[in-house]
């Protein structure tokens, strides 16, 4: 029998069972076998203090780019697992824009077994849409899905093709699992740099207009109405996108939306001196898109928070603004960055927080988790709510240290982070 | 010791109206150099100049390069071709090699926006951009603003309208920041699709008919128009170009006023401007050219510490 853990003494927090109360936690045999009151510790138990910590259902980040196969140079599985767990995620969704695309069973599969290698958080491979992500042929779905895939996405690349959108999502209905596209019109992006606005005129650098999001999330609410599919949106970035989506859910069409911590906290401002750090794409907007993104997520208009880790080697950052690549890493930040910018100033309050971080994304993406009831997993994150830190990169788990955040005290961070009864991370070990 | 500008000349944009005025006055006393017979003064003298081209020029290298010589610098010239940089050397380690070499000032021209200012963060030199990509050229701005000085003898009030493909020119960025913070007022006119779309956030006037600026303007500072924005679908034809926007002597000739002529070169004639109009009375062109040596000459004996009250002195050769 394998021992016992205790958390003792937090403060359970699960908006799935509208539970929100100090008490203990026991798990055993790697499931949640008690929670509530004080429960002794008995024989063979291990004890973790949770004074003054969240004991919630563990984060889930449903899009990162662990950069394995391919680019183990910037990131691998195991090393992004180990990043996630000590952002709090007990579970990440892998994207599959890997070298070679994850686009068949055997990639899938490789996957899966490189995560449970790592001994961390869990990963969940996303198959590509399209063979070798070209946005021609359609992927097999359900070689991948069989082989322990989640989702499907071309992220990295939108789906221009409408017609290529349109089957997904209607081929993807034999699997329920949702059909994730990066919304961007290619032809109105292209050569982008960031947002299109009187920053990206000042510094002569090519924009991203917003409609390049808006007609792609447009499209594929449209196509989702067509075809009865379940189209999830990834990291939203305008005000527009958020009126969109509204639109369509008001009407029961199956969208669903995340955003990143970035885009809740930051704007094209940050791009000013040419900082490479702050090139994203879709690319930061302004305060207006930001007020109305932190809204959609309190409101429920937009599901989930995601990071879109996307970690580059700090070479290919370290150059001209129009040269280097997009993205920036997150999962060691997206906690404190949500508490510290949406929590503590009013827009969301905790529970909100880890609906939209563990509850919402298990439920979206049919992942186990989410939840603290009793009988179901122990994938648990105890975090502590009032704990300021620093941010310094040359810390982080994450091969990556491409961060605009740098150097930004933070409230908010994980303790312990435990997968299936097992602690893969705590804060100081 | 910080220059009166500063370490580096990046932009017009970062400056106070006090240091252009500077750098104008500072260019009045060497335009005069220019004129000599013997065309050197040592004011720059032991002091080492990398002239580091990513892209082609001539005008601007070469206005830069006469400036240097003629204030007694040591300068070497790296065209991107044939240089480490076409080897695939990335632009910081090209700076580190530079900084290695003990060098005092780089003049750089480099496609890339923000290419100045990412290698003046990287070293210790002054660093002074000679453009980059859409971004700035502040010392094109800075002759500009000279020779509409020269002629106008105030900028204060004085209407100068740019007139071209705003979007991708960097010597229109200059101009507006130089000439606004100089109290003048700025028109733009060009087709829409050759405008940032935030232009009316600069506090300019924007003109949709080319007749409309010419009835308004008293200089017209006109843009080339690089042939490639025909095949990016920004503009239908170079012919049509010349009909709907060309400043051609029969939309002057219905102006209120004369109205001065510039062009920051190299001129499509033909396209932007008919060559009566170049070559014509109103024109100072030609006038920029020579501006651009003693405005080059005001920044480099700037940011290297110079006096700008001893630059008259300077011209003798007993100060520095």
């Amino acid at each position: 029998m394998t021992r016992r853990l205790l958390l003792q003494g937090g403060r359970l927090l699960d908006p799935s069972r509208r539970l929100d109360e100090r008490g203990d936690l026991l798990i055993a045999e790697g499931k949640i076998a008690r929670l509530g009151g004080t429960i002794d510790a008995g024989e063979s138990t291990d004890v973790l203090d949770c004074a003054g910590c969240y004991v919630s259902p563990g984060f889930i980040d449903v899009h990162c780019h662990l950069r394995e196969p391919g680019r183990e140079d910037v990131e691998t599985i195991a090393t992004g697992a180990r990043a996630a767990a000590a952002g709090g995620f007990t579970a990440v969704c892998a994207m599959p824009n890997t070298e070679p695309v994850t686009d068949n069973q055997a990639a899938v599969g490789f996957i899966i077994r490189q995560a449970l290698r790592a001994n961390a958080a869990r990963v969940y491979p996303i198959g590509a849409i399209s063979v070798a992500q070209r946005g021609e042929a359609l992927a097999e779905f359900g070689e991948m899905m069989g082989a322990g895939a989640v989702a499907v996405s071309d992220d990295g690349r939108p789906v221009a093709s409408a017609h290529l959108m349109r089957t997904a999502l209607e081929y993807a209905q034999a699997f329920d699992i949702p059909v994730i596209d990066h919304c961007e019109e290619p032809t109105l992006a292209k050569g982008g740099a960031m947002n299109e606005g009187v920053v990206s005129a000042r510094l002569g650098l090519p924009g991203i207009p917003t409609e390049a999001e808006e007609i792609m999330v447009i499209r594929d609410i449209l196509l989702a109405r067509r075809t009865g599919g379940h189209v999830h949106l990834a990291h939203m970035s305008t005000k527009g996108s958020v009126e969109l989506i509204r639109w369509g859910k008001e009407r029961g069409i199956r969208v669903t939306a995340e955003v990143t911590p970035h885009h809740l906290t930051l704007t094209e401002d940050a791009c000013e001196g040419y900082d490479t750090h702050a090139k994203m794409n879709p690319p930061l907007r302004t305060a207006a898109d930001v007020a109305a993104l932190g809204e959609a997520l309190r409101d429920g208009t937009i599901d989930l928070v995601a990071t879109d880790h996307a970690p580059h080697h700090y070479d290919a950052k370290e150059r001209e603004f129009a040269d280097a690549p997009f993205g920036i890493i997150g999962l060691e930040t997206a906690l404190a960055l949500v508490v510290t910018e949406l929590v503590t100033p009013g827009v969301i309050d905790f529970a909100t927080l880890v609906d939209r971080m563990s509850c919402r994304p298990a439920a979206l993406f049919h992942l186990q988790g989410g939840t603290l009831a009793q009988g179901s997993v122990a994938d648990v994150t105890v975090f502590d709510p009032a704990r300021t830190w620093t941010v310094d990169p040359s810390s982080f788990l994450s091969k990556g240290r491409n961060t605009p955040y740098a150097g930004r005290t933070l409230t908010g961070r994980a303790v312990y982070t435990i997968v299936g009864g097992h602690v893969v991370y705590r804060l100081g070990g | 010791m910080t220059s009166a500008l500063g370490k580096d000349l990046l932009g017009l944009e970062p400056l106070t109206s006090e240091q252009i005025q500077l750098v104008l006055d500072t260019a009045e006393p060497f335009k005069e150099i220019s004129e000599r017979a013997i065309k050197k003064v040592p004011a720059l003298r032991g002091q080492t100049i990398v002239n580091l081209f990513f892209e082609a020029s001539t005008r601007t290298r070469i206005s830069f390069e006469f400036a240097e010589k003629r204030l007694s610098a040591d300068t070497v010239n790296v065209a991107s071709s044939g240089s480490s940089v076409q080897k695939g050397e990335t632009l910081v380690d090209t700076a580190r090699n530079l900084e290695a070499m003990r060098i005092d000032m780089v003049v750089i021209r480099h496609g890339a926006s923000g290419a100045a200012r990412f290698l003046a963060d990287r070293i210790e030199s002054n660093v002074i951009n000679a453009g980059d990509g859409t971004h700035e050229h502040p010392t094109q701005g800075l002759l500009d603003l000279l020779t509409l000085r020269d002629h106008f003898g105030t900028l204060a009030g004085r209407r100068v309208c740019i007139v071209g493909d705003v979007l991708h020119s960097r010597v229109a960025r200059s101009n507006i920041w130089g000439l606004k913070k100089m109290g003048a007022e700025v028109g733009v006119c060009g087709p829409r699709s050759l405008l940032p779309w935030a232009i009316g956030e600069f506090g300019v006037t924007v003109f949709s008919r080319v007749e409309e600026a010419i009835e308004w303007a008293e200089a017209l500072n006109i843009l080339r128009l690089q042939l490639e924005r025909m095949t990016a679908g920004y503009i239908p034809s170079l012919r049509e170009y010349n009909r709907v926007f060309g400043i051609t002597r029969e939309r002057l000739a219905r102006a209120p006023r004369d109205v001065l002529i510039l062009h920051p070169g190299p001129m499509n004639r033909g396209v932007e401007i008919d060559s009566d109009v170049a070559d014509g009375p109103h024109s100072v062109i030609l006038n920029q050219v020579t501006n651009g040596v003693a405005i080059r000459m005001a920044v480099l004996y700037l940011l290297a510490g110079g006096r700008p009250e001893l630059a008259e002195a300077a011209k003798g050769g007993s100060e520095r």
